[in-house]
């Protein structure tokens, strides 16, 4: 590579990481107890736990289950029930002020066995709060959403670069050298390029997957737009199905598992909300296999007949959406990912902070040795000096 | 590439290669696996990276090179 086209990349790495690096300093430090929100959710006992109770036990109608939520929050309506994957004896029911997406909804936790309230999960306070917010919108709704978003492209952008300046810098060097013993900007030079190359695949990865996941509201928005109206035309003028002229939730769930045998109920969107069309209640299926558990078939139900309208498959970049959640959040293979996530997390906070440390400390202690080197290669300085005949052993 | 000898690419980009197909191959598997071999497996890819990155980068306390 000629020493013009390693200073263009050096250009795009210096430039594409300064501008996400604090950002992306704050989504990894406030990533790090979301890859444990459950057990920090045990440990806090803000977990929602049913009482245990024989296989089998028979289960109230979901019908009465809306109608025990509701009597909660006489003055909102509800826009989603839904079940863990692992644990279907309790139901999430989501009630909001009106169907559109707001930030303002209520929780409510009903045990499907008896009927009774469990508990008002607080969704809006407390440090995990805290956290998700600063990691998925910074308090800002969509527009914060769409920022993090371009910083993670930065994210990548800087990555990429890393990767081209990567072969200038070890030219000389043997994979894996730190040289502590000299000044500790050279120390710090080597980590970053240690770490940033080991990390490489996890933090695109992350940051791809983090990227797409920023996209999910306008996803959902085009899948509507996309699928479900040309499914719409018979209703075309037809206002938003009103509440009393709505049929049985639980007959509907009843046809709609039946029509896709094998798949369990992930959750319900109401008629007129973001999930669903003014018209019906849509059930959102998961598979029972490990990879199909993670994508969604969606059912749609007419909300008055309580007939199946139609279910349409999953298009690619729904799929693509859902297969990404569990790339970025590290969530799919049981606590020793959860532990490598996290120390990956860590590994990748020591390239940003290492990365910025270089940028402070530029050209300060270049040491004159280093520019002869530079000067024979025609490597100039990205953030930093790549390695030189005179500070490293020749070894090819 | 300036020098594509055979010796030099594989001296740079060996590790980096294979740290970033074990990684590919744990991300993966994972995703095919419910607490089975799968989820072992990518344990075990995972960890390399992380495995090497604490050793060259903390535990090698007398590095071959001055």
């Amino acid at each position: 590579m000629n020493s013009q086209r390693i200073k263009t990349w050096a250009w795009v790495h210096r430039w594409s990481s300064l501008v996400c690096t604090v950002f992306m300093l704050l989504l990894c430090i406030t990533g790090l107890p979301l890859i444990f929100h459950h057990e920090i959710g045990h440990l806090l006992g803000t977990e929602i736990e049913a009482p245990k109770m024989p296989a089998g036990t028979p289960r109230v109608s979901l019908d009465r289950v809306l109608e025990v939520a509701k009597a909660q929050h006489p003055d909102r309506i509800v826009q989603f029930v839904s079940q863990e994957e692992d644990d279907d004896a309790i139901w999430f029911v989501t009630l909001t002020p009106t169907p559109d997406p707001t930030d303002n909804f209520k929780q409510v936790a009903v045990d499907a066995r008896t009927g009774q309230v469990l508990a008002h999960p607080k969704t809006d306070e407390g440090f995990m709060f805290v956290m998700l917010k600063l990691h998925v919108d910074l308090f800002a709704g969509l527009p914060g959403k769409l920022f993090l978003g371009f910083m993670g492209f930065l994210l990548l952008v800087a990555i990429v670069s890393g990767v081209v300046l990567y072969s200038p810098f070890m030219r000389k060097l043997d994979f894996g050298t730190v040289r502590r013993e000299r000044r500790p900007r050279l120390k710090w030079l080597d980590l970053h390029n240690l770490l940033g190359i080991v990390t490489l695949t996890w933090a695109f990865t992350v940051g791809a997957t983090g990227m797409i996941n920023t996209w999910a509201d306008l996803i959902v928005k085009y899948w509507q737009h996309d699928q479900l109206s040309a499914l719409l035309k018979p209703y075309q003028g037809q206002p938003t199905v009103p509440v009393a002229e709505r049929g049985s939730v639980q007959q509907s769930m009843d046809v709609a598992l039946k029509s896709a045998p094998g798949m369990k109920l992930s959750f319900i969107a109401f008629p007129g909300t973001s999930f669903s069309s003014p018209h019906h209640n849509t059930f959102f299926l998961r598979g029972n296999e490990p990879f199909t558990s993670r994508l969604l078939q969606p059912v749609l139900v007419d909300a008055q007949t309580g007939a199946i309208t139609a279910s349409p498959r999953l298009p690619w970049y729904l799929t693509a959406l859902l297969v990404s959640q569990p790339l970025h959040f590290g969530d799919y293979g049981g606590m020793p990912m959860q532990i490598l996530w996290a120390l990956l997390d860590i590994a990748t906070i020591i390239v940003l902070g290492s990365g910025l440390y270089l940028w402070l400390k530029r050209g300060h202690t270049v040491p004159a040795s280093a520019k002869v080197g530079e000067e024979a290669h025609g490597a100039p300085a990205p953030l930093a000096q790549p390695a030189s005949t005179a500070t490293a052993k020749v070894s090819t | 590439m300036k020098h594509p000898h055979h010796g030099h690419f594989c001296r740079v980009w060996g590790w980096p290669i294979a740290l970033g197909l074990l990684t590919c191959i744990g991300l993966v598997s994972a995703l095919f696996s419910d607490g089975g071999l799968g989820d072992a497996l990518a344990w075990v890819t995972l960890g390399m990276p992380v495995a090497v990155g604490i050793w060259f980068g903390w535990c090698r306390r007398h590095p071959r090179h001055p």
